[in-house]
């Protein structure tokens, strides 16, 4: 063995310790892990992304402690990932190049809710729902309420840019971030946005949210408080086709109604579903939207009647308004727990998310259960309707064999057929690892230089989440995208 | 409707100069001037408009008030507001938020996709044509309230909103807090220091019910007020002839605040982004998004 290459691994095996010597000494002994077990478990995030290497797990607890890890990275060369619960879909906190993680979950104070001026300073490690518990009371609430709610953090919301059910009428996250303390990747911290109104200078803050990561870490996130509404109506309709559902959702919006939220489950999610949450959705619909209303009482009995007729135009067998908050409970818990559910169906699932115009919702589902059907595979479809969001799930049995290619295929023909129809990659999910190869689907090289333009800006020596989100520069080592993977690594 | 010509655009701004695109002129001196730099118009006209999609495909150049009534045709309107003259990627890019902010939204949640012309003479295109995307970097976001220091914008796509069905406008002695209790999410709230002027709107039964509980606080039936032309950033203290909008952090004034005070960091990285767009700053180069305080 060469003298040199002893040399230089002895080299980086000690420069691995100073690292680690040095983190210990930013943020104590015991939040520093990097041991096999912790590697492991911070390889990966909830994407079917496999095969990332931490290098190092730091668990910091204040805005200081990021900062010098930030910095202790930057001075070994070593690139740093922000993460948070880790229940990102598009690989956006698997490590690349080794980094130091940074786990921001234990910065989960709340510091401050003011409810005269409806705006609340949390840590980034604050669970979405608990933020949402906590507010219980005051007549307030946050509203970006993604599906992985109880687990995922304000702080990976604002990464993300996340989504959930709500953002049809009330905007995603970025819509409620007023201002956002970061740690710039050089290890600078500033306030970026402001309490009320606009900041001066460029928006930046609107920069940041959903910026995966790559521009900073969020230390600490004011949030917009929104007012409760008087009134709520949650109204269930049930079709013997999905188009039918489809149509009703392009109707609705055409009528100038903007529900709270409009959201469709086809009739294998409804299968899954209805034994374990018991909503009262009919098993033998083809597809149920539930839709949600609120405002004052007029406005939203208003709507109601109109919902009520254009979903009957539209072929709806029964439109049900619940009439209890129990009702409503259940039939948004038959919601939110679907992806829960559909283990009973296969043991794999690879979840999708692209945009549609919402005029063309009918034609492209059309399309997606041809694609999926063609390969010989299962699509569930429960999605944002509203906003034209699809997620095509495929579920499959990564035991037999070839089944990853064709499920790659689906996915790959699924996102083609989005943009075709004048869509997009990602609605909430974000690009992350596993959609950087479709981004030259919707954007030019120049297109793709702009975004570049503010990366640079932001990561001047290219540390933050290295590998993330546009197609050019470093790949990610040893891991393995959906598709390229061998046959039984998926877990 | 016509197909906008972003290839001329794209020729008149060039890959050399200083240059800069003039809308309606009403806001020529926010964050400074034009420095004498080359300026060229924006294309004009309603390029697509599609009312059950909600969006509208718009030439930069046209005006606030035409692509308004376009929009009104079909009971929708979009989240931004500008003086008679005003234009669609003026006001975008000055990115004031509109006065109904409370029920529209902001300014900088209405742009979905620009076509732009960067500094290096190239075109692209930020964000994305559907009314949720978050497919690569926010573009949209930075290039709202960029006063054109990052790139010049031809054509845009926007979301619309449902217009009201109907509205109010109400004004007494009353405390903005307690006109604040009585009513959910009011368009706009306004204090001048003694009376509170308040815009209610949505369904006209809710809208008569809201009118009688502010009757209730000694509020009576008033019109839209007219407001000082040049607004600061609120720092909780009243000027005089200024009018607070209330939550909103912005106070309307007789005369010009002082350019905006921003923290070290933040400008720095402020400057950063505008080295990275627009190296050898030919984009608007009088003018600073600093030096606007909100």
């Amino acid at each position: 063995m060469p003298s040199s290459f002893v040399s230089g691994l002895v080299g980086r095996i000690r420069g691995h310790d100073a690292l680690e010597r040095e983190l210990v000494a930013v943020v104590g002994r015991g939040r520093v892990e990097s041991g096999a077990g912790a590697l492991k478990l911070y390889s990966r995030d909830g994407s079917v992304t496999r095969g990332g290497h931490p290098g190092i797990v730091c668990f910091p607890e204040t805005t200081a402690e990021v900062s010098a890890c930030v910095s202790t990275a930057a001075r070994h060369g070593r690139p740093f990932v922000p993460r948070g619960a880790g229940t990102g879909l598009a690989g956006g906190a698997v490590p690349c190049e080794e980094p130091v993680m940074v786990v921001t979950t234990r910065m989960d104070d709340i510091y401050e809710v003011d409810v005269e001026r409806r705006l609340a300073w949390v840590g980034p490690g604050v669970v979405n729902l608990d933020l949402s518990r906590h507010l219980e009371g005051t007549g307030l609430h946050f509203a970006p309420d993604p599906s992985s709610q109880q687990a995922c953090t304000i702080g990976g919301n604002v990464a993300s840019n996340s989504g959930g059910p709500h953002c049809l009428l009330y905007g995603v996250t970025s819509a409620h971030v007023l201002a956002v303390e970061v740690v710039l990747p050089d290890g600078e911290v500033v306030v970026i946005g402001a309490e009320e109104g606009r900041a001066p200078g460029y928006d930046l803050r609107g920069a940041f949210v959903g910026g995966e990561g790559t521009l900073g870490i969020a230390t600490k996130i004011c949030v917009r408080l929104t007012e409760d509404p008087p009134e709520v109506a949650t109204l269930l309709l049930d079709f013997e086709s999905v188009q039918g559902a489809a149509d009703t959702v392009s109707a609705v919006i055409a009528a100038g109604i903007v529900p709270a939220a409009l959201e469709i489950m086809d009739q294998r999610v409804v299968e899954a579903v209805e034994p374990f949450v018991e909503a009262g959705y009919p098993m033998d619909a083809a597809a149920v939207l539930i839709v949600e209303l609120d405002g004052m009482t007029a406005g939203v009995a208003a709507a109601v009647a109109r919902i009520q007729d254009i979903g009957t135009a539209n072929g709806a067998r029964t439109v049900r308004v619940a009439a209890t908050e129990d009702e409503r409970a259940r039939i948004w818990k038959g919601r939110k727990s679907a992806f829960g559910a559909i283990a009973v169906i296969k043991p794999d699932y690879y979840l999708n998310d692209t945009v549609i115009p919402r005029t063309r919702l009918a034609e492209v589902l059309t399309r997606v259960y041809e694609v999926v059907e063609e390969r010989d595979l299962i699509v569930m479809n429960v999605f944002h309707a509203g906003d034209g969001n699809l997620h095509p799930l495929i579920v499959f049995d990564a035991r037999e064999p070839g089944v990853m290619e064709r499920v790659l295929e689906a996915g790959e023909e699924i996102v083609r057929i989005s943009v075709e129809a004048g869509g997009v990659l990602s609605g909430e999910h974000g690009i992350g690892l596993e959609k950087k190869r479709f981004m030259p689907l919707q954007f030019s090289p120049a297109d793709l230089e702009a975004q570049d333009r503010l990366r640079r800006a932001f990561d001047v020596n290219g540390l933050a989440n290295p590998a993330k989100v546009l197609p050019s520069g470093a790949s990610c080592g040893h891991v393995t995208s959906l598709g390229r993977a061998p046959e039984g690594t998926w877990v | 409707m016509g197909v906008i010509d972003l290839a001329a655009f794209r020729e008149d701004v060039g890959g050399s100069g200083p240059v800069c695109v003039r809308g309606g002129g009403t806001h020529w001196d926010v964050g400074g001037s034009d420095a004498g730099a080359r300026s060229v118009p924006a294309p004009e006209g309603i390029e697509a408009f599609e009312p059950a999609e909600m969006t509208v495909t718009v030439g930069a150049g046209t005006t606030v008030e035409a692509l308004g009534a376009a929009l009104a045709e079909h009971g929708q309107e979009v989240a931004i507001d500008g003086p008679h003259g005003s234009t669609v990627g003026g006001a975008l890019m000055v990115g004031r938020s509109p006065l109904r902010r409370g029920r529209l939204g902001e300014v900088a949640d209405v742009l979905l996709q620009a076509d732009c012309v960067g500094a290096d003479g190239a075109a692209f295109t930020a964000g994305g044509p559907t009314v949720k995307n978050v497919t690569g970097y926010d573009l949209p976001r930075l290039l709202v309230g960029s006063l054109g220091t990052l790139a010049l914008v031809g054509r845009v796509i926007l979301r619309t909103r449902p217009l009201p069905e109907a509205f109010a406008w109400m004004s007494g002695a009353v405390s903005a807090g307690k006109v604040v209790d009585v009513l959910y999410r009011p368009a706009t709230v306004l204090w001048d220091g003694v009376n509170t002027t308040v815009r209610v709107e949505g369904n006209s039964q809710d809208v008569d019910e809201e009118v009688d509980r502010l009757q209730m606080l000694g509020m009576e039936t008033s019109v839209e007020p007219v407001l000082p032309p040049e607004w600061d950033r609120w720092t909780g203290a009243l000027p005089v002839g200024g009018v607070l909008e209330v939550g909103a952090g912005v106070v309307h004034r007789p005369d010009a605040p002082e350019p905006a005070k921003v923290p070290v960091g933040v400008r720095s990285l402020g400057e950063r982004v505008r080295d990275s767009f627009d190296p050898t700053r030919r984009l608007n180069p009088g003018r600073d998004p600093h030096r606007v305080p909100a």
